[in-house]
């Protein structure tokens, strides 16, 4: 509830991100660079990579927004410590701030699937063809809870800010570009492939969202939901728990 | 407020304690929220300090006959203590990592009064503070809210306090008004009424003009008062304010001031801790000396000067002859202060007199004993052990 107000107080640079990204993303890598490669079986590379941008958005705005959104909460605005002296409890804080966290990445989901939409039409190309595709809005908030009580994990054991460059360079670039997003994940060998759906969120989702916006669900997207699930309710209770570590002392 | 009204009041609470003797009864009338008289009835739960119960009785006998509404209801059927009590701790202790930061501690804070903690840096006040709204658990011991425990209860508890801390946590993101709203929802005010309020406080506090600024913006004096309006929006029992006035100007601790004995008119109860003797003098009914985690010392303020010191105090630089003199002489009282010497007495021009006959003394002041003083010798006392 705070943060939406600060949110909407701040709506005029904080709408850029979603709608430049797209536009962005798919001009220099789906065009430009989509000139020069050829998919099997994927269509044109611009429709590939068009889910995994709105996954990468919905994972950075998300985990992020939990990270140093969170943090600078917590450490230096002192908001967590003058709330939970309010009948409100660090449980409530924190779930609170996933909660957040997920709005913020189906509100970037929203936004960035109607600039595709608008992309798709007014230049003509095929980038999103099937009517289930509208589902990768609702589904970009399940993973936003995932991806923001991971990051609101990273932010209780981080004692400073710069402690997140671990995090950063140790998880999330590597699940940014080893997770089927800009490539198939079966460019690469088995044992990275296994190891990626193992443990990176994003591969799951990259899935759905792709699944989706092609329209050809399959059973794996049902596994990555199976993944996905479990795992958020996992990172949710340990992200409390380490919170109340850190702040009730 | 009416600056010349307190030291008599204090005056009263003094013989009320002390001298045992039959108080007037405006200490009950000045202080309606106070409600001593409800003690009566359970004496082995009063502190040893507090007044002996035949007074107790007399002063109920005295406000009752004076006819106010209160008092009768509570003369005729005398209540249980435990509704006078706002906060209780027996035993409480806090331990960070082996290190202890409050040593099994008792205290009573009475429905209406204003008690404060004193105490230097690192004497574990603000612990306390925070293990009475929740923020921190105890290690062990029995802490009660208005009869409820606080671990056990903690959103009950919250509820009922109002916080301010020591350290500013203002959202800096927000305007000063819209400070107050966003804190409204979190005791689930209705925006309406959190509206009013907040416009309500904001005059309170005399920061009407400021109510669309940023909070970045304001001056450290105006973000305490700002905090101070945020720890009444939710129209609190008890109120805890941890070093309110740390760090302000003369003229911003003045209206703190002023806005809290405001509050302890209304009946609020007032929990404070303070560095400033001045502060504590002021505002508090009662007080309790903290050093190390434990209670060095309690009671009220005059009955602490009374107590550990005399009524006024000489001060002169530091000679070593003089020192030796005051030595042999042997009934002086004196602390030795950052090059001053503090001598204790009731007749502070008799000794200087003397003193001036075999030693040129130079820049003497003589005046009323404070708690500062108090704290001097209490903590001095510490370090010599």
């Amino acid at each position: 509830m705070r943060n939406r107000d600060v949110y909407m107080q701040t709506y005029k640079s904080n709408f850029l991100p979603p709608l430049l990204d797209p536009i962005l993303f798919l001009l220099a890598l789906g065009f430009a660079l989509g000139k020069f490669v050829q998919l099997g079986g994927y269509g044109s590379y611009a429709a590939f990579i068009t889910p995994a941008i709105i996954a990468t958005a919905v994972m950075n705005v998300s985990i992020f927004e939990c990270m140093f959104g969170s943090f600078v909460r917590m450490y230096y605005q002192k908001t967590f410590d003058a709330i939970i002296a309010t009948p409100l409890s660090v449980e409530d804080v924190i779930a609170g701030e996933i909660l957040w966290g997920a709005t913020k990445g189906l509100l970037y989901a929203g936004i960035m699937f109607a600039v595709v939409l608008l992309m798709q039409s007014i230049l003509g190309i095929s980038l999103v063809t099937s009517p289930l595709s509208v589902l990768v809005v609702p589904f970009s908030f399940l993973a936003g809870l995932l991806l923001s009580a991971i990051g609101m994990c990273f932010t209780a054991r981080t004692q400073q800010i710069d402690g997140f460059n671990f995090p950063m360079f140790l998880f999330i670039t590597p699940m940014f570009l080893f997770t089927g997003t800009f490539f198939p994940l079966n460019a690469l060998p088995w044992q990275v492939q296994d190891l990626s759906l193992a443990i990176f969120p994003l591969t799951h989702v990259v899935l759905i969202t792709r699944e989706l916006m092609s329209g050809a669900l399959a059973v794996d997207a049902v596994w990555s939901i199976l993944w996905i699930i479990p795992v958020t309710i996992f990172f949710w209770i340990l992200s409390i728990n380490l919170m109340k570590k850190r702040l009730i002392v | 407020m009416e600056s010349s009204s307190w030291p008599s009041g204090f005056d009263e609470r003094r013989q009320d304690i002390h001298d045992r003797s039959y108080p007037e009864q405006s200490t009950s009338i000045r202080r309606p929220g106070r409600q001593a008289h409800e003690l009566i009835g359970d004496p082995h739960l009063v502190p040893g300090w507090w007044p002996a119960t035949s007074n107790l009785e007399k002063l109920t006998n005295s406000t009752s006959s004076s006819g106010t509404a209160s008092s009768l209801t509570n003369a005729e059927s005398p209540p249980d203590l435990a509704l006078s009590i706002a906060v209780e701790a027996r035993g409480l202790r806090k331990e960070f990592d082996g290190l202890v930061a409050v040593d099994s501690i008792d205290f009573q804070v009475l429905k209406g009064e204003c008690f404060g903690f004193l105490g230097p840096n690192g004497a574990g006040k603000t612990t306390t503070m925070k293990m009475i709204y929740c923020a921190s658990p105890r290690t062990s011991g029995r802490l009660l809210v208005e009869a409820l425990d606080v671990d056990t209860f903690p959103r009950e508890t919250k509820a009922k306090i109002g916080v301010s801390p020591q350290e500013e946590n203002l959202d800096p993101d927000f305007t000063v008004f819209h400070n107050l709203i966003a804190y409204s929802r979190y005791f689930d005010i209705p925006r309406r009424v959190a509206e009013a309020r907040a416009e309500k406080l904001l005059d309170f506090v005399a920061l009407k003009e400021k109510r669309d600024v940023v909070i970045t913006e304001l001056s450290g004096g105006m973000k305490k008062r700002l905090i101070l309006a945020r720890a009444l929006l939710s129209e609190p029992k008890i109120v805890i304010l941890d070093e309110p006035t740390t760090g302000l100007d003369p003229q911003a601790r003045h209206l703190i001031w002023d806005r809290l004995e405001e509050l302890r008119r209304q009946g609020v109860t007032i929990i404070l801790t303070t560095q400033y003797m001045e502060e504590a003098a002021r505002l508090c009914d009662r007080l309790i000396v903290m050093d190390k985690g434990k209670i060095i010392e309690q009671g009220t303020p005059q009955s602490l000067v009374e107590k550990h010191v005399a009524q006024r105090v000489l001060e002169i630089p530091a000679e070593p002859e003089v020192i030796i003199e005051l030595e042999k002489l042997g009934s002086a009282l004196f602390d030795e202060i950052g090059g001053r010497l503090h001598i204790y007495t009731n007749q502070p021009e008799t000794i200087l007199a003397d003193l001036q006959k075999r030693h040129a003394i130079l820049r003497s002041v003589i005046r009323d004993a404070t708690l500062e003083d108090v704290f001097f010798r209490l903590t001095g006392r510490e370090l010599r052990d």
